[in-house]
Protein backbone atom coordinates (compact mmCIF):
# COMPACT_ATOMS: atom_id res chain seq x y z
CA UNK A 1 0.00 0.00 0.00
CA UNK A 2 1.25 3.53 -0.89
CA UNK A 3 1.45 5.97 2.22
CA UNK A 4 -1.10 8.76 1.31
CA UNK A 5 1.11 11.33 1.78
CA UNK A 6 2.19 14.40 0.21
CA UNK A 7 4.00 13.20 -3.11
CA UNK A 8 7.30 13.52 -2.94
CA UNK A 9 9.69 15.96 -5.20
CA UNK A 10 11.91 13.05 -6.09
CA UNK A 11 12.77 12.50 -9.93
CA UNK A 12 9.87 9.51 -11.67
CA UNK A 13 11.65 6.48 -13.18
CA UNK A 14 12.37 8.22 -16.52
CA UNK A 15 10.90 5.43 -18.83
CA UNK A 16 7.50 5.31 -17.67
CA UNK A 17 4.93 6.20 -20.43
CA UNK A 18 3.38 9.79 -19.97
CA UNK A 19 0.52 8.89 -17.66
CA UNK A 20 -3.24 9.02 -19.34
CA UNK A 21 -3.87 12.29 -16.48
CA UNK A 22 -1.17 14.30 -18.17
CA UNK A 23 -3.21 16.82 -20.79
CA UNK A 24 -1.02 17.93 -22.98
CA UNK A 25 -2.64 20.90 -23.91
CA UNK A 26 -1.50 22.02 -20.71
CA UNK A 27 1.75 20.72 -20.24
CA UNK A 28 5.00 21.66 -21.54
CA UNK A 29 7.01 18.24 -21.80
CA UNK A 30 10.58 18.15 -22.70
CA UNK A 31 12.32 14.65 -23.18
CA UNK A 32 14.57 12.86 -25.16
CA UNK A 33 17.72 10.78 -25.28
CA UNK A 34 21.35 11.84 -23.92
CA UNK A 35 23.63 10.17 -26.17
CA UNK A 36 27.71 9.51 -26.72
CA UNK A 37 29.87 11.11 -29.23
CA UNK A 38 30.02 7.52 -30.33
CA UNK A 39 25.63 8.26 -30.73
CA UNK A 40 24.88 5.38 -27.70
CA UNK A 41 22.55 5.79 -25.45
CA UNK A 42 24.17 6.89 -21.55
CA UNK A 43 21.65 5.49 -19.01
CA UNK A 44 22.77 7.01 -16.08
CA UNK A 45 23.27 10.54 -16.50
CA UNK A 46 22.13 13.32 -14.45
CA UNK A 47 19.93 15.99 -16.66
CA UNK A 48 19.02 19.24 -15.53
CA UNK A 49 16.97 21.49 -16.52
CA UNK A 50 17.92 25.78 -16.26
CA UNK A 51 15.47 28.23 -16.61
CA UNK A 52 16.39 31.26 -18.81
CA UNK A 53 18.49 32.99 -16.44
CA UNK A 54 20.45 29.52 -16.01
CA UNK A 55 18.79 28.52 -12.91
CA UNK A 56 18.63 25.12 -11.82
CA UNK A 57 14.49 24.04 -11.74
CA UNK A 58 15.24 20.22 -11.86
CA UNK A 59 17.24 17.47 -12.50
CA UNK A 60 16.86 13.60 -13.53
CA UNK A 61 18.37 10.35 -13.94
CA UNK A 62 18.28 9.10 -17.33
CA UNK A 63 16.24 5.32 -18.19
CA UNK A 64 18.71 2.32 -19.10
CA UNK A 65 17.58 3.86 -22.69
CA UNK A 66 19.22 6.76 -21.57
CA UNK A 67 15.63 9.12 -22.30
CA UNK A 68 14.73 11.91 -19.47
CA UNK A 69 11.77 13.73 -19.07
CA UNK A 70 10.75 17.30 -17.61
CA UNK A 71 7.31 18.97 -16.93
CA UNK A 72 8.29 22.55 -17.63
CA UNK A 73 6.24 25.86 -18.79
CA UNK A 74 6.29 27.68 -22.05
CA UNK A 75 10.00 29.58 -22.90
CA UNK A 76 13.40 28.93 -22.77
CA UNK A 77 15.40 26.43 -20.94
CA UNK A 78 18.76 24.70 -21.16
CA UNK A 79 19.77 21.11 -20.69
CA UNK A 80 22.43 20.22 -19.07
CA UNK A 81 23.47 16.60 -18.63
CA UNK A 82 26.25 15.13 -16.74
CA UNK A 83 27.95 11.71 -16.90
CA UNK A 84 31.04 9.25 -16.61
CA UNK A 85 31.05 9.66 -20.39
CA UNK A 86 31.32 13.93 -19.87
CA UNK A 87 29.05 16.64 -20.20
CA UNK A 88 27.00 18.20 -22.57
CA UNK A 89 24.32 21.12 -23.16
CA UNK A 90 21.30 21.84 -25.32
CA UNK A 91 18.99 24.47 -25.99
CA UNK A 92 15.14 24.83 -26.40
CA UNK A 93 12.62 26.72 -26.81
CA UNK A 94 9.26 25.20 -25.83
CA UNK A 95 5.35 25.68 -25.91
CA UNK A 96 2.74 23.46 -24.49
CA UNK A 97 2.57 19.76 -25.92
CA UNK A 98 5.94 17.70 -26.21
CA UNK A 99 9.36 18.29 -26.99
CA UNK A 100 11.94 16.42 -28.18
CA UNK A 101 15.65 17.11 -27.43
CA UNK A 102 18.98 15.39 -28.13
CA UNK A 103 21.90 15.78 -25.93
CA UNK A 104 25.59 14.95 -26.56
CA UNK A 105 28.22 14.21 -23.84
CA UNK A 106 31.80 14.49 -25.10
CA UNK A 107 35.06 14.80 -22.67
CA UNK B 1 27.79 23.39 14.28
CA UNK B 2 30.41 23.52 11.01
CA UNK B 3 31.87 21.86 7.81
CA UNK B 4 34.19 19.56 9.94
CA UNK B 5 31.33 17.90 11.73
CA UNK B 6 28.50 17.78 9.87
CA UNK B 7 30.15 16.87 6.76
CA UNK B 8 31.70 14.09 5.50
CA UNK B 9 33.49 13.84 1.42
CA UNK B 10 33.66 10.49 -0.87
CA UNK B 11 37.33 9.85 -0.18
CA UNK B 12 36.69 9.78 3.77
CA UNK B 13 33.53 7.65 3.33
CA UNK B 14 35.31 5.39 0.87
CA UNK B 15 38.14 4.56 3.45
CA UNK B 16 36.11 4.29 6.48
CA UNK B 17 32.92 1.63 4.80
CA UNK B 18 33.71 -0.92 6.90
CA UNK B 19 34.81 0.90 10.00
CA UNK B 20 33.29 0.21 12.88
CA UNK B 21 30.77 2.36 14.84
CA UNK B 22 30.36 3.74 11.04
CA UNK B 23 26.63 3.48 9.80
CA UNK B 24 26.07 4.35 5.93
CA UNK B 25 22.61 5.04 5.15
CA UNK B 26 21.20 5.50 1.82
CA UNK B 27 17.99 7.68 1.94
CA UNK B 28 15.81 8.35 -1.16
CA UNK B 29 11.82 8.65 -1.81
CA UNK B 30 12.31 6.22 -4.21
CA UNK B 31 14.73 3.06 -2.98
CA UNK B 32 14.85 1.38 -6.50
CA UNK B 33 18.54 2.79 -6.89
CA UNK B 34 19.61 1.35 -4.22
CA UNK B 35 18.44 -2.00 -5.04
CA UNK B 36 20.26 -1.35 -7.57
CA UNK B 37 23.45 -0.34 -5.93
CA UNK B 38 24.31 1.56 -2.72
CA UNK B 39 27.59 1.74 -0.79
CA UNK B 40 28.50 -1.25 0.32
CA UNK B 41 27.39 -1.70 3.97
CA UNK B 42 24.97 1.00 3.52
CA UNK B 43 21.40 -0.17 4.78
CA UNK B 44 18.26 2.08 3.56
CA UNK B 45 15.84 4.12 4.25
CA UNK B 46 12.34 4.75 2.21
CA UNK B 47 11.60 8.64 2.45
CA UNK B 48 7.55 7.37 1.96
CA UNK B 49 7.36 4.17 3.79
CA UNK B 50 9.54 4.13 6.49
CA UNK B 51 9.99 7.87 7.43
CA UNK B 52 6.00 9.49 6.94
CA UNK B 53 3.59 8.49 9.45
CA UNK B 54 1.51 6.02 7.36
CA UNK B 55 -1.80 7.59 7.87
CA UNK B 56 -1.80 11.13 9.38
CA UNK B 57 0.05 13.80 7.30
CA UNK B 58 3.28 13.65 9.78
CA UNK B 59 6.40 12.03 10.45
CA UNK B 60 7.14 9.01 12.84
CA UNK B 61 6.88 9.72 16.24
CA UNK B 62 9.29 8.34 19.30
CA UNK B 63 8.34 5.24 19.48
CA UNK B 64 7.64 4.66 15.50
CA UNK B 65 11.34 6.17 15.44
CA UNK B 66 12.67 3.92 17.83
CA UNK B 67 11.49 0.99 16.37
CA UNK B 68 12.58 1.89 12.58
CA UNK B 69 16.47 2.52 13.59
CA UNK B 70 16.16 -0.52 16.07
CA UNK B 71 15.35 -2.53 13.23
CA UNK B 72 17.86 -1.13 10.78
CA UNK B 73 20.21 -1.54 13.49
CA UNK B 74 21.50 1.67 14.50
CA UNK B 75 22.48 2.35 18.12
CA UNK B 76 22.39 5.37 19.86
CA UNK B 77 26.58 5.69 19.60
CA UNK B 78 26.83 5.20 15.74
CA UNK B 79 28.09 7.65 13.62
CA UNK B 80 25.12 7.86 10.84
CA UNK B 81 26.46 8.69 7.22
CA UNK B 82 23.52 9.79 5.46
CA UNK B 83 23.44 10.26 1.17
CA UNK B 84 21.20 9.39 -1.43
CA UNK B 85 20.33 10.75 -4.95
CA UNK B 86 18.54 13.83 -5.76
CA UNK B 87 21.67 16.43 -4.24
CA UNK B 88 20.80 14.61 -1.03
CA UNK B 89 17.56 16.33 -0.66
CA UNK B 90 16.01 13.33 1.14
CA UNK B 91 19.21 12.61 2.73
CA UNK B 92 19.24 16.27 4.09
CA UNK B 93 15.64 15.67 5.42
CA UNK B 94 16.87 12.28 7.07
CA UNK B 95 19.84 14.30 8.38
CA UNK B 96 17.34 16.94 9.80
CA UNK B 97 14.72 14.18 11.53
CA UNK B 98 18.12 12.47 13.25
CA UNK B 99 18.81 15.74 14.73
CA UNK B 100 15.16 16.43 16.00
CA UNK B 101 15.04 13.32 17.83
CA UNK B 102 18.37 13.74 19.08
CA UNK B 103 21.01 11.43 17.22
CA UNK B 104 23.95 12.75 18.44
CA UNK B 105 26.51 12.46 15.68
CA UNK B 106 24.72 12.63 12.25
CA UNK B 107 26.82 13.26 9.06
CA UNK B 108 26.52 14.29 5.18
CA UNK B 109 27.87 12.45 2.73
CA UNK B 110 29.16 15.47 0.71
CA UNK B 111 27.89 15.09 -3.28
CA UNK B 112 25.42 12.40 -2.05
CA UNK B 113 24.85 9.76 -4.43
CA UNK B 114 25.44 11.55 -7.71
CA UNK B 115 28.99 12.77 -7.10
CA UNK B 116 29.84 9.03 -6.00
CA UNK B 117 28.32 7.64 -9.54
CA UNK B 118 30.03 10.42 -11.44
CA UNK B 119 33.45 9.07 -9.58
CA UNK B 120 32.45 5.71 -10.81
CA UNK B 121 33.00 4.60 -7.05
CA UNK B 122 32.34 0.98 -5.80
CA UNK B 123 28.55 0.24 -5.66
CA UNK B 124 26.88 -3.19 -4.59
CA UNK B 125 23.65 -4.59 -4.91
CA UNK B 126 24.17 -6.79 -1.89
CA UNK B 127 21.30 -7.12 0.49
CA UNK B 128 22.52 -5.73 3.81
CA UNK B 129 21.20 -6.43 7.04
CA UNK B 130 22.74 -5.51 10.71
CA UNK B 131 21.63 -6.84 14.55
CA UNK B 132 19.06 -4.98 15.80
CA UNK B 133 19.39 -2.49 18.48
CA UNK B 134 17.49 -1.00 21.58
CA UNK B 135 17.55 2.52 19.80
CA UNK B 136 16.09 5.39 22.53
CA UNK B 137 15.30 8.49 20.88
CA UNK B 138 15.16 12.26 22.79
CA UNK B 139 11.45 14.11 22.87
CA UNK B 140 11.33 15.92 19.23
CA UNK B 141 13.47 19.35 19.31
CA UNK B 142 10.75 21.26 17.71
CA UNK B 143 13.50 24.36 17.77
CA UNK B 144 14.43 23.06 14.16
CA UNK B 145 10.86 22.48 13.15
CA UNK B 146 8.41 24.88 12.10
CA UNK B 147 4.33 24.96 11.85
CA UNK B 148 2.30 26.80 9.97
CA UNK B 149 0.59 29.28 12.70
CA UNK B 150 4.58 30.41 13.13
CA UNK B 151 4.80 30.62 9.47
CA UNK B 152 1.97 33.00 9.52
CA UNK B 153 3.13 34.60 12.06
CA UNK B 154 6.66 34.87 10.83
CA UNK B 155 5.29 37.14 7.16
CA UNK B 156 6.94 40.71 7.71
CA UNK B 157 9.13 39.65 10.85
CA UNK B 158 11.33 36.39 10.57
CA UNK B 159 13.56 36.07 7.34
CA UNK B 160 11.08 33.16 5.26
CA UNK B 161 13.47 31.71 2.86
CA UNK B 162 11.59 29.95 -0.14
CA UNK B 163 14.83 27.67 -1.53
CA UNK B 164 12.21 26.43 -4.72
CA UNK B 165 13.03 27.22 -8.03
CA UNK B 166 12.51 30.57 -9.67
CA UNK B 167 9.13 29.32 -11.18
CA UNK B 168 7.91 27.61 -8.18
CA UNK B 169 8.39 30.92 -6.47
CA UNK B 170 6.54 33.25 -8.72
CA UNK B 171 3.65 31.07 -8.96
CA UNK B 172 4.55 29.72 -12.90
CA UNK B 173 5.04 26.26 -11.66
CA UNK B 174 3.62 24.31 -8.68
CA UNK B 175 6.07 21.57 -8.64
CA UNK B 176 9.39 20.63 -9.62
CA UNK B 177 9.61 20.47 -13.32
CA UNK B 178 10.11 16.64 -13.33
CA UNK B 179 6.77 16.41 -12.49
CA UNK B 180 3.21 16.96 -12.89
CA UNK B 181 2.03 20.59 -12.68
CA UNK B 182 -1.44 19.29 -11.55
CA UNK B 183 -1.38 20.19 -7.60
CA UNK B 184 -4.23 20.97 -5.07
CA UNK B 185 -2.66 23.94 -4.25
CA UNK B 186 -2.56 28.02 -5.40
CA UNK B 187 0.61 28.59 -6.62
CA UNK B 188 2.67 31.67 -5.27
CA UNK B 189 5.01 32.03 -2.30
CA UNK B 190 5.01 33.27 1.59
CA UNK B 191 5.11 37.55 1.58
CA UNK B 192 8.18 38.54 2.39
CA UNK B 193 9.50 35.26 1.92
CA UNK B 194 12.93 35.98 -0.19
CA UNK B 195 13.75 33.32 -2.86
CA UNK B 196 17.02 31.65 -2.75
CA UNK B 197 16.55 28.27 -4.53
CA UNK B 198 18.61 25.38 -2.72
CA UNK B 199 20.70 24.90 -6.25
CA UNK B 200 22.12 27.94 -5.26
CA UNK B 201 24.27 26.46 -2.38
CA UNK B 202 25.54 23.10 -4.30
CA UNK B 203 27.79 23.26 -6.94
CA UNK B 204 26.65 20.92 -9.93
CA UNK B 205 28.15 17.74 -8.71
CA UNK B 206 25.38 17.81 -5.63
CA UNK B 207 28.55 19.10 -3.33
CA UNK B 208 28.11 21.94 -1.15
CA UNK B 209 30.12 25.38 -2.16
CA UNK B 210 32.57 27.04 0.24
CA UNK B 211 31.17 28.84 3.52
CA UNK B 212 32.51 31.75 2.17
CA UNK B 213 30.40 31.58 -1.48
CA UNK B 214 27.75 30.15 0.65
CA UNK B 215 27.84 33.50 3.27
CA UNK B 216 27.59 35.41 -0.02
CA UNK B 217 24.82 34.02 -1.29
CA UNK B 218 22.70 34.26 1.62
CA UNK B 219 23.30 37.55 2.53
CA UNK B 220 23.25 39.05 -1.40
CA UNK B 221 19.69 37.63 -0.85
CA UNK B 222 19.03 39.81 1.99
CA UNK B 223 19.00 37.29 4.53
CA UNK B 224 19.35 39.17 8.07
CA UNK B 225 21.19 36.63 10.03
CA UNK B 226 20.26 38.51 13.54
CA UNK B 227 16.67 37.25 13.19
CA UNK B 228 14.75 34.03 12.86
CA UNK B 229 14.95 32.46 10.34
CA UNK B 230 12.15 29.59 8.58
CA UNK B 231 12.98 27.39 5.61
CA UNK B 232 10.32 25.64 3.34
CA UNK B 233 10.02 23.97 -0.37
CA UNK B 234 7.16 21.79 -1.20
CA UNK B 235 7.48 19.18 0.92
CA UNK B 236 10.35 20.06 2.92
CA UNK B 237 12.81 18.23 1.88
CA UNK B 238 15.04 20.54 -0.61
CA UNK B 239 14.77 23.26 2.63
CA UNK B 240 16.18 20.31 4.85
CA UNK B 241 18.98 20.68 2.33
CA UNK B 242 19.06 24.94 3.25
CA UNK B 243 18.57 24.20 6.67
CA UNK B 244 21.61 22.16 6.42
CA UNK B 245 23.61 24.93 5.36
CA UNK B 246 22.70 27.52 7.39
CA UNK B 247 22.41 25.65 10.84
CA UNK B 248 24.86 23.14 10.17
CA UNK B 249 27.55 24.72 7.59
CA UNK B 250 26.84 28.83 8.52
CA UNK B 251 26.71 28.09 11.96
CA UNK B 252 23.59 29.88 12.05
CA UNK B 253 21.24 30.00 15.24
CA UNK B 254 17.35 29.62 15.07
CA UNK B 255 17.01 28.10 11.80
CA UNK B 256 13.52 26.17 11.35
CA UNK B 257 12.16 23.61 8.34
CA UNK B 258 8.87 24.11 7.70
CA UNK B 259 8.12 20.40 6.62
CA UNK B 260 4.52 21.03 5.73
CA UNK B 261 6.02 23.57 3.18
CA UNK B 262 3.81 24.97 0.43
CA UNK B 263 1.94 21.87 0.06
CA UNK B 264 0.29 22.72 2.99
CA UNK B 265 0.61 26.60 3.20
CA UNK B 266 -0.67 26.91 -0.82
CA UNK B 267 -3.79 24.72 0.82
CA UNK B 268 -4.74 26.69 3.45
CA UNK B 269 -7.81 29.29 3.69
CA UNK B 270 -7.52 32.79 3.81
CA UNK B 271 -3.73 33.24 4.33
CA UNK B 272 -2.27 35.45 1.99
CA UNK B 273 -0.05 34.65 -0.93
CA UNK B 274 2.63 37.10 -2.96
CA UNK B 275 2.92 36.20 -6.81
CA UNK B 276 5.38 37.26 -9.04
CA UNK B 277 9.14 37.51 -8.67
CA UNK B 278 9.23 40.17 -5.79
CA UNK B 279 8.92 39.17 -2.42
CA UNK B 280 5.93 41.44 -1.28
CA UNK B 281 4.11 43.05 1.16
CA UNK B 282 3.28 41.85 4.87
Amino acid sequence: MTAPTAAGCAAPDQAAPLPASIDLEKETVITGVVRSAQGEAVPGAYVRLLDSTGEFTAEVVTSPAGQFRFFAAPGNWTLRALSRHGNGDAAVTADRGIHEVAVTVTN
Amino acid sequence: MSRDTALVSADWAEKNLDAPGVVFVEVDEDTSAYDTGHLPGAVKLDWRTDLQDPVRRDFLNKAQFEALLSERGISNDDIVVLYGGNNNWFAAYAYWYLKLYGHREVKLLDGGRKKWELDARPLVADPVTRPATQYVASEPDNSIRAFRDEVVAAIGTKNLVDVRSPDEYAGRLLAPAHMSQEQAQRGGHIPTAISVPWSKAANEDGTFKSDDELRKIYGAAGLDDSKETIAYCRIGERSSHSWFVLQELLGHRNVKNYDGSWTEYGSLIGVPIALGDEPGEA
